[in-house]
C-alpha cells in the first residue's frame, strides 16, 4: 500500500472499532429481556466509556470521526442496517429504532435551532404533534400520496411555526422561552378541548402506502419473515440521512459561520453586517420543518396520536437530548438519542420515571459537564487538514 | 348591562389577579437581586399546595378538627418548608451558576421544575389524578341581586392585599428590605456596604418562595382541586405577568397580575367560544403580550456594553 492511503486506514481504523463495538453492544443490549442482565449490561457499558475516557482511548475516535467523517459516516448507515437485519422479524425494537431514529430527526432540528442559531425552543414536541396530526387528517380525509403528506407535514409544523416568528424574533433568552413554553401548554389544551381533532382521546393515522405499496403488511421474502416496521425503519433512516447532511453542510457552509456568529454575539454580528432577523427565522423555520417532517412519520408509525403523547415534558426530552449529546454536536444528538429512548424502554422499571430522570440528568449535566457528553468540535474549515 | 353580572366577573378577575399578582412578584424578587429568571418558581408553588393537603390530611387522622387551626398550621407548613426549599434552590442551583452564561440558569432551574413537578405526580399518593382541596373557610354569602360575594373569597382576598402590604412595608420600612433593594440596585456597592450578599440572595428566595406556597394555598381553597400541573400554569402566567408590569418593578408585577386576570375574565365573557378555550386564550394573550412588549410595559433599561 502506497504510504499515503496508509495514512487515510489509520485515520478511519479507530472510529471503525469503536463503531463495531458499539453496534454488537447495541444488539446485546436490545436483545437481552432479563431486567438484572440489562443493569450489568449498561454498568459494563458506562464503565467501558470511562475507562476509555480515562486511558484516553477516546480522543482518536474523536479525532477519526472529525477527520473522515465522510467514510464513518457511511459506515454509521451500515451499522444501522446491521442492527435492524438482525431484529428483523421483531417488531418491537424495530419500533424501537424508528423511534430512535425519528427522534434523532427532530433533535437535529432543534439543534439548528438552538445550538447554532441561539433560538430557545421548549416546544419541540408541539411541532412533533404538529406533524403527526397532519397525517393524522390527511390520511384520513384526502388521497395525497404519503411521501408528500411527510413533506406537507414538516411544511406546516414551519408555518406554524411562523405565528411565533413574531414574539420569538421580538424577545431573547428567558422572554423567548417563556413564549415557546406558553406555546407548548397552548398546543396540548388546544387538542384537548378541540373536537374535531379528537380531543383526548386523539385520532387514529391511517398507515403509509408508498405506490400501492402498503407499510402495514409484513414482508415475506421466501421463507423469510420482515416485520413491517421494516419499511418504516427504512423511511426514517432516508430522512435521518438526509436531515444529518443537510444540518451538517449547513454548519460546515457559511450559513452555519454566520449562525455561530450571532449567537454568540448578537451585537457584534449585526455590526458586520450579518442580517439577524433573516438567520433567526431561517433557523427556526427550517428547524420546526425537520421536527414535524419527524413528527409526521412517526404519526403513521405509531398509528394513533393523542395530546398526551405532545407535552411540554416531552419537549423538555428533545432538550435533554439536545444538552446531554453536546449543542451544536450531530453526532452528540444521535448517542444521546441512543440512551434516552432505548434504556427507559429497556429497563422498565425507570420508564415511569423518565422525565424525572432525564431533567435531573441534565441538572447533573450542566452543572458539571456543561458542554455534554460529546462537546462540540472546533469548527475544521478543511476536513482533514492539520497544521 | 346586568350589573351583578358584572361585578361577578369584577370579583373572580380580582381573585385570579391577586394569585397571578402574588407569583408574579416572586419573579420580580428573584430578577431584582439576582438578574435571573428562576423557572421552577411555579412548580414551587405546586409542592407548596401539595404540602399543604398534606398537612391537612395528616391533622384530620391526628383528630384536629377545627377549619382555622388546620389552615393556620397548613399555611406555616407550606409557607415554612417552601421558605427553606427556595434557598435551597438559590444556594444549590442558582448561585453556582452565576459565572456560567444566563442561559444555563434557565435551563436548570426549567429542569429543576421537571424534576419538582414529576416528584409530585410519582411520589404523592395518586399525585397524577386531581386532588380535592378542602373547604375550610366559611363558605357563607351575601347576594345583591345577580352577584354573590362568598364570605371566603373575601376574605382570601383581604388575606392577599395584607400579604402584598405587608411585602411593601418589609422592603421599604426594614433593614432587611433596604439590603434587598441594595443588592438589587448594585451588587458591588452593596457588598462593600458589608451587606451580606449571599445570605440576603438567600432570604429573598425564601420570601418569594414563601409567597409562592401562599398562592398555591389560595389557588387550593379557590377552586377546591388541584392538580400537580398547576404550578406550571400559574408560573408560566405569573411570569407573563411580571413582564408586563416589567421585572424588577414590584408595583408593575402586582398591576400586571390584575390587568392579566383583567384581560382573561373579559375575555372569556365578550369571545363566545372562550369558554371551552380558557387556556388556550390565556397562553395566547402571553404570547400576544411578549411580542407586543418584549421587555414590559415599564422597560428594565437595556444598555448593552460591547
Amino acid at each position: 500500500m502506497a504510504p499515503q492511503q496508509m495514512k487515510a486506514v489509520e485515520s478511519i481504523l479507530p472510529g471503525a472499532v469503536a463503531l463495531a463495538l458499539a453496534t454488537v453492544y447495541l444488539i446485546v443490549l436490545l436483545r437481552v429481556e432479563n431486567q438484572t442482565t440489562i443493569l450489568i449490561l449498561l454498568a459494563i457499558g458506562i464503565a467501558t466509556v470511562v475507562a476509555a475516557n480515562w486511558l484516553g482511548w477516546l480522543t482518536p475516535v474523536g479525532r477519526s470521526f472529525g477527520e473522515r467523517e465522510d467514510v464513518l459516516g457511511l459506515l454509521s448507515i451500515v451499522a444501522a442496517i446491521v442492527v435492524a437485519g438482525y431484529f428483523h422479524g421483531d417488531h418491537f425494537v424495530l419500533l424501537l429504532l424508528c423511534t430512535v431514529l425519528l427522534y434523532t430527526v427532530a433533535t437535529l432540528g432543534l439543534n439548528l435551532q438552538f445550538g447554532y442559531a441561539g433560538v430557545l425552543n421548549f416546544a419541540g414536541a408541539s411541532f412533533f404533534g404538529i406533524g403527526a396530526y397532519t397525517a393524522a387528517v390527511l390520511n384520513q380525509h384526502t388521497a395525497i400520496p404519503h411521501l408528500i403528506v411527510l413533506l406537507i407535514g414538516g411544511l406546516v409544523a414551519a408555518l406554524i411555526g411562523c405565528l411565533l416568528l413574531l414574539p420569538v424574533l421580538r424577545t431573547r433568552g428567558h422572554y423567548a422561552a417563556v413564549v415557546t413554553i406558553a406555546f407548548a401548554l397552548l398546543f396540548k389544551t388546544f387538542l384537548e378541548v378541540n373536537d374535531v381533532l379528537g380531543g383526548p382521546q386523539g385520532l387514529q393515522v391511517r398507515s403509509m402506502n408508498v405506490l400501492g405499496w402498503s407499510f402495514n403488511n409484513n414482508i415475506g421474502i421466501g421463507s423469510l419473515q420482515v416485520s413491517f416496521y421494516a419499511s418504516y425503519f427504512v423511511t426514517s433512516l432516508l430522512i435521518l440521512i438526509g436531515g444529518f447532511t443537510l444540518v451538517r453542510r449547513l454548519e460546515r457552509s457559511w450559513i452555519g459561520l454566520n449562525l455561530d456568529a450571532l449567537r454568540l454575539d448578537e451585537t457584534a454580528a449585526r455590526c458586520f453586517g450579518l442580517n439577524i432577523v433573516r438567520w433567526k427565522v431561517t433557523a427556526f423555520l427550517l428547524g420546526n420543518f425537520l421536527i414535524g417532517i419527524a413528527g409526521t412519520l412517526q404519526g403513521m408509525v405509531v398509528g394513533f396520536v393523542q395530546p398526551n403523547s405532545y407535552t411540554f415534558a416531552d419537549s423538555l426530552i428533545f432538550v435533554s437530548i439536545l444538552l446531554l449529546g453536546g449543542i451544536g454536536n450531530p453526532w452528540g444528538v444521535v448517542v444521546a438519542t441512543l440512551i434516552v429512548v432505548i434504556v427507559p424502554e429497556k429497563l422498565q422499571a425507570i420508564q415511569e420515571y423518565r422525565f424525572l430522570l432525564y431533567a435531573a440528568l441534565v441538572m447533573v449535566v450542566l452543572l458539571f459537564r456543561p458542554e455534554g457528553l460529546l462537546p462540540r468540535p472546533v469548527r475544521s474549515y478543511f476536513p482533514g487538514w492539520r497544521s | 348591562v346586568d350589573l351583578g353580572l358584572f361585578a361577578q366577573y369584577v370579583m373572580n378577575g380580582l381573585m385570579l389577579g391577586m394569585m397571578y399578582a402574588l407569583v408574579a412578584v416572586g419573579f420580580t424578587l428573584f430578577f431584582g437581586v439576582l438578574d435571573v429568571i428562576k423557572f421552577s418558581h411555579g412548580d414551587v408553588l405546586t409542592v407548596g399546595a401539595f404540602s399543604a393537603l398534606a398537612t391537612f390530611i395528616g391533622l384530620r387522622a391526628v383528630g384536629v378538627d377545627s377549619n382555622g387551626l388546620q389552615l393556620l398550621a397548613m399555611l406555616i407548613v407550606a409557607i415554612g418548608a417552601m421558605a427553606i426549599l427556595g434557598a435551597v434552590i438559590a444556594r444549590a442551583f442558582v448561585l453556582p451558576l452565576r459565572s456560567a452564561p444566563a442561559l444555563n440558569t434557565l435551563l436548570i432551574t426549567l429542569m429543576l421544575g421537571t424534576v419538582l413537578r414529576e416528584s409530585v405526580r410519582l411520589f404523592y399518593p395518586d399525585g397524577a389524578n386531581p386532588k380535592p382541596f378542602p373547604r375550610l373557610l366559611p363558605t357563607d354569602s351575601i347576594s345583591f341581586g345577580n352577584f354573590n360575594l362568598r364570605l371566603d373569597n373575601a376574605i382570601m382576598l383581604a388575606a392577599g392585599v395584607l400579604v402584598i402590604v405587608g411585602l411593601q412595608l418589609l422592603l421599604s420600612k426594614t433593614k432587611l428590605g433596604l439590603a434587598i433593594r441594595a443588592v438589587a440596585q448594585d451588587e458591588e456597592t452593596a457588598k462593600t456596604m458589608g451587606i451580606n450578599f449571599n445570605l440576603i440572595v438567600l432570604i429573598t428566595f425564601a420570601i418569594g418562595s414563601g409567597l409562592a406556597a401562599f398562592a398555591g394555598v389560595m389557588n387550593g381553597l379557590y377552586y377546591n382541586e388541584m392538580n400537580f400541573g398547576i404550578g406550571l400554569y400559574l408560573g408560566v402566567v405569573g411570569f407573563s405577568a411580571a413582564i408586563v408590569g416589567g421585572l424588577g418593578n414590584i408595583y408593575g408585577a402586582i398591576l400586571g397580575g390584575f390587568l392579566f386576570a383583567a384581560l382573561q375574565t373579559s375575555g372569556s365573557v365578550l369571545l363566545p367560544f372562550a369558554s371551552a378555550y380558557k387556556d388556550v386564550f390565556a397562553f395566547g394573550v402571553v404570547i400576544a403580550i411578549m411580542a407586543w412588549r418584549p421587555t414590559g410595559l415599564i422597560p428594565e433599561k437595556l444598555s448593552e456594553r460591547v
